[in-house]
């Protein structure tokens, strides 16, 4: 029972991190019809932002005040982050737009391949583990035969992730952007004739993605408090296996698979086999694509013919 | 009056089909038959729902209801029909349920062709290539699935040549002899949609069902088309076609179905169907109780 | 007037262009965080490098503005799509010297460096190179003409290496047998991974093959009983010159033909064997182009739905041209066991897929000589990479070269895909004529409906 809930717990905060990662994979896919592959290398190089400036304001200012520069350093590395995936997209996917359909993810699989790499070169092979933020914890139940714990980090997390989320809701329904892109998404050339500057509602839609990656990012170097420029590829898969899970090109749905994908990945480690984590993963993708392509919410597709 | 005839076999029967994409229906219990040698159009307005008849019969939808039937050597039989959907087969002794078939098999099998609204040529393949493509199963037979081809065994150099022969005599048919080595994605749209309609014919079809073989046809490539469409019946294939334009439907088939907003409103000799008021109000879009009084002064 | 006004435009642009590469570059590039000696993480900083991204990004924007870039990049395409009765048979020239040069090279190098400096001439540009072809024109059959997506590729290489590896450790089957067997094995892995896939859309398809990959790789890792993990399986039995071994002693190879002894011998004799696979590929694959099943993989890449209208059996086509390629694959694999004598399972990861796939996509789709160029120019530039360690006396010590290599493939990729997606050699040569023979130009070929 006390694993059960402190898996269930992990699990949460781990899903919450994979739910923001997939909500750009489902809006982009959405609104373009791509698999933008390199969203979990942008993911990756938003922990690496953010792990810098967190140091930054520790070494060069003497900032050391967690709570203030965790905000601080929150919304700069949604910043930085966004505007990379601006220029990516403007740079590397905004002119396949009109090619086959292959072109745009073949351009992200190098897209992938060249930011990992970057990180790689500018910031070298070695792990770099961050100091303990938040490391203080609730012990929720204690006599048993092991304590559940509940840690700052966790619920920071959650709570992030909420909010963000709330926020994120709020400009996806509420606001014209979230109007033009749904627009695109439905007709991209009609929205274009009743006036909707689509290139710009593609890249603010790669900007958001981008920043809620960057969330998940920072989230991900305080949870785990080890970065790596490898860390891009195997959670960039999973929050795509959480998108497609959830029904790819539907928002609650990236957030729905998020949180089944890191439940599941919590509890297949706990209770069948922590060597084959990644490869349950892997299947629940395979599966999924093969027996379900429309996921949980997704919308069924009709082959035009 | 023309004396009556004996009725030719049906080749295919479509029975109560219905197609819904979620709540919405496309195609509502719609029955109608094809008969041997004849040429039936399908027509109504746009978004009556013919192109789903289309995909439903050749296999690319599954309709969410009915039976279709295909009868490619000899004709229907209702007993027989009837027996082969109660044995929960997709076909056999020369009667196919098409709607149990998936695609490639309705084609393979039924021998049914079709042709598409949008044409959908091997671009980058030449004409030659895309009528060779076309007789993939023969070819692949002589080949003994590529081994015999590796090697480059006789009898399959044989059955190529037989291939390249037939391809020639289709190029030959609809003049484009002379481009049979140029990419059919450069040439012009209705050279295209000629060598869509000779490639699903080198598929050796008994039914070829073409989707609005005339749209974007001058007069001259119009009056053409109607010329070689009634060689392709005259020579033995039926055809389904859906059409737009009047003229031809009227000039060159035998039998129409009339659609609209999935149902069928009208069926018979296109004489009949020209003087039937109901079509005429789908067509102008009158509205029901006009109908009904223009019904009532011609005394129908 | 005009001039100057749209000099100072192009001036601006490259200077916003400048800025924004600088923001980029700002703390990833400018600061690097690397622990100290109590592992606490500490930040260098290195503005120079935001500057010269900046810098970089300002003068390459500079140049593209002001240079005809259009017009020279029309005169380029030109040329290269559209080859003329001449530019044929130039094209057939180059073929034939290129198959000549690769021929004779173990014996040009032997000649121009002797026994011990050819060595690593043979092996790493020479073997290695060609092993990545043999891969490229594989998974060519797939991507290029069938036109489907395959990330995964390296798990046929994987199960081909492992057949051999496991094969020869534990039963002691001879690399003779194994060779078939590994093709075998891996085109039946191909035809098990690719049967439920194989209806899926393009990029979908794309994902389950990585996917499956991925699993292929993460079960090597974890099954140790057989495969002994990351560790990975040691001391495989050496290639033998037809049963005749490459050593020194009375029974060896070099005894035999009574020549003296050289490790030379082996490394030459690697070389023929590889070259002869790949060559057999290339054979195999441009003979099946020609044959019925070879015209069904091109019609599906054209057009998946027409095909189906036709009665073509899209999933049995796709499967043959996957178990085909994976076949291919197991080849490759078996070869690159016994040359290296050593397998584990981060021969075969993601990485390694990827590269195989720029391989394909660079060289053009469809096209032998493309993929073999560019097979030649990628793995042959990241060799080059190593010589490269002179570099070390501008950049410093820490400067290494060859981790360049993967930065620079997916640059590659990416910049090709803007600039000419289909490829360097797109163009495409019927497979039957009933006049002439004329090459189809790029821009009609279809990629796969994906």
């Amino acid at each position: 029972m006390e694993v059960f809930l402190q898996q269930l717990i992990n699990g949460l905060t781990l899903g919450s991190i994979y739910g923001l990662i997939a909500i750009g994979y489902t809006m982009v896919f959405g609104i373009i019809g791509m698999v933008n592959f390199a969203h979990g290398d942008v993911f990756m190089l938003s922990a690496f932002i953010a792990l810098i400036l967190f140091i930054a304001l520790q070494q060069f200012f003497g900032f050391d005040a967690l709570a203030p520069s965790f905000v601080i350093v929150l919304f700069a590395s949604m910043a930085l982050t966004g505007l990379w995936n601006f220029v990516i997209e403007r740079l590397a996917y905004r002119r396949l737009r009109g090619s086959f359909r292959l072109a745009p993810l073949i351009s992200a699989i190098g897209m992938s391949i060249f930011l990992s790499n970057f990180v790689y070169v500018a910031q070298g092979p070695r792990n770099k583990s961050a100091p303990p933020m938040f490391s203080e914890v609730i012990k929720l139940t204690s006599g048993g035969a092991y304590d559940v714990t509940l840690s700052y980090k966790q619920i920071l997390i959650v709570v992030v992730t909420a909010v963000l989320l709330a926020a994120f809701w709020f400009v996806v329904q509420k606001t014209p952007l979230g109007r033009a892109q749904r627009a695109c998404e439905q007709d991209a050339k009609m929205a274009a004739l009743l006036g909707v500057d689509v290139n710009r509602t593609i890249a603010a839609t790669f900007v958001i993605g981008a920043a809620l990656a960057a969330v998940a990012g920072v989230l991900y170097m305080l949870y785990y408090g080890v970065v790596n420029a490898a860390d891009g590829f195997v959670p960039g898969v999973k929050a795509f296996t959480a998108a497609v899970l959830g029904g790819i090109g539907s928002i609650p749905g990236a957030v729905l698979g998020g949180l089944l994908i890191g439940l599941i990945e919590t509890f297949w480690s706990a209770y069948f086999s922590a060597d084959y984590k990644d490869v349950a993963a892997f299947s629940i993708l395979a599966v999924t694509l093969i027996f379900m392509p429309t996921g949980l919410l997704g919308r069924p597709e009709v082959e035009k013919v | 009056m023309a004396p009556p005839q004996a009725p030719s076999p049906t080749l295919l029967r479509v029975e109560r089909m219905s197609m819904r994409f979620g709540g919405l229906t496309a195609v509502d219990d719609l029955s109608f038959d094809v008969r041997r040698g004849d040429i039936t159009a399908l027509i109504g307005p746009n978004g009556a729902g013919k192109t789903t008849v289309f995909n439903c019969i050749t296999g690319f939808y599954k309709p969410t209801s009915g039976r279709i039937s295909m009868a490619p050597d000899g004709a229907i039989d209702s007993a027989a029909l009837d027996a082969l959907t109660r044995s929960g087969a997709r076909g056999g002794e020369g009667l196919h349920l098409l709607e149990r078939m998936p695609d490639h098999e309705i084609a393979r099998d039924a021998r049914v062709a079709r042709t598409f609204q949008n044409i959908r040529l091997f671009a980058g393949m030449t004409a030659l290539e895309n009528l060779i493509v076309a007789q993939h199963r023969p070819l692949m037979r002589a080949s003994a699935f590529s081994l015999a081809g590796l090697i480059g065994a006789p009898s399959y150099r044989a059955a190529e040549q037989a291939a390249r022969d037939k391809a020639r005599d289709w190029l030959d048919r609809i003049g484009l002899t002379a481009r049979a080595d140029d990419p059919a994605g450069a040439l012009p749209y209705g050279d295209q949609r000629r060598l869509e309609i000779a490639r699903a014919m080198c598929a050796d079809p008994v039914l070829l069902c073409l989707d609005e073989p005339a749209a974007g046809l001058n007069p001259r490539e119009s009056a053409e088309l109607n010329a070689l469409l009634r060689s392709i019946r005259d020579d033995g294939t039926s055809l389904l076609l859906i059409e737009h334009d009047m003229s031809v439907v009227m000039e060159i088939s035998d039998h129409v179905v009339v659609l609209d907003y999935g149902r069928k409103i009208a069926d018979g000799a296109p004489a009949e169907i020209r003087a039937d008021p109901s079509v005429i109000a789908a067509y102008l879009g009158v509205p029901d109780e006009e109908v009904a009084a223009v019904e009532q002064e011609i005394g129908a | 007037m005009a001039e100057t006004s749209s000099v100072r435009a192009a001036l601006a642009d490259a200077a916003r262009y400048g800025l924004i590469a600088g923001a980029l570059a700002f703390p990833i590039l400018a600061l690097r965080v690397e622990p100290d000696f109590s592992n606490k993480l500490v930040l260098e900083t290195r503005w120079s490098w935001m500057l010269g991204a900046a810098i970089a990004a300002f003068v390459i924007r500079l140049v593209l503005a002001l240079a005809p870039a259009r017009a020279a990049r029309r005169t380029l395409a030109t040329a290269v799509d559209a080859p003329s009765a001449g530019g044929k048979t130039a094209t057939r020239a180059i073929a034939a010297f290129g198959l000549g040069l690769i021929v004779a090279w173990p014996l040009i190098v032997l000649f121009t460096f002797g026994p011990a400096g050819a060595l690593k001439w043979i092996d790493n540009y020479g073997v290695q190179i060609l092993i990545y072809v043999m891969l490229g024109w594989g998974l060519n059959i797939v991507v290029g003409l069938a036109g489907l997506l395959d990330l995964g590729y390296v798990a046929f290489y994987a199960v081909g290496a492992y057949a051999y590896a496991l094969l020869a450790t534990n039963y002691g089957v001879s690399f003779w047998l194994c060779l078939p067997l590994a093709g075998i094995l891996a085109a039946f892995w191909g035809i098990l991974l690719g049967f439920p896939v194989l209806r899926l859309r393009g990029d979908y398809l794309a994902i389950v093959t990585l996917a499956f990959g991925e699993i292929i790789r993460i079960v090597l890792v974890n099954f140790s009983a057989l495969t002994n993990g990351d560790a990975g399986i040691a001391s495989i039995p050496r290639v033998t010159f037809f049963g005749l071994p490459f050593i020194a002693g009375p029974k060896g190879f070099a005894a035999y033909f009574d020549i003296p002894f050289s490790p030379i011998h082996r490394v030459v004799f690697l070389y023929y064997l590889i070259l002869a696979l790949a060559l057999v590929t290339s054979l195999v694959t441009l003979r099946l182009r020609r044959l019925p099943i070879g015209r069904a993989w091109e019609a599906l890449r054209e057009d998946e739905i027409a095909c189906r209208s036709l009665g073509l059996d899209t999933t049995k086509i796709k499967l043959t041209a996957f178990a085909l390629g994976a076949m291919f694959g197991g080849f490759a694999g078996a070869f690159f066991a016994v040359r290296q004598g050593f397998v584990s399972p981060s021969s075969f990861n993601f990485v390694e897929s990827a590269t195989i796939l720029a391989i394909v996509v660079l060289g053009g789709r469809g096209s032998q000589i493309g993929v073999a160029a560019a097979a030649i120019a990628i793995v042959g530039g990241s060799e080059l990479l190593r010589e490269l360690d002179f570099l070390k006396q501008i950049f410093g010590d820490g400067f290494d070269p060859t981790q360049y290599r993967m930065l620079l493939v997916g640059l590659a990729m990416v910049v090709m895909m803007n600039w000419r997606p289909r490829g360097f050699v797109s163009s495409r040569t019927p497979t039957i004529f009933l006049g002439e023979r004329k090459t189809i130009a790029a821009d009609l070929v279809q990629e796969g409906r994906g």
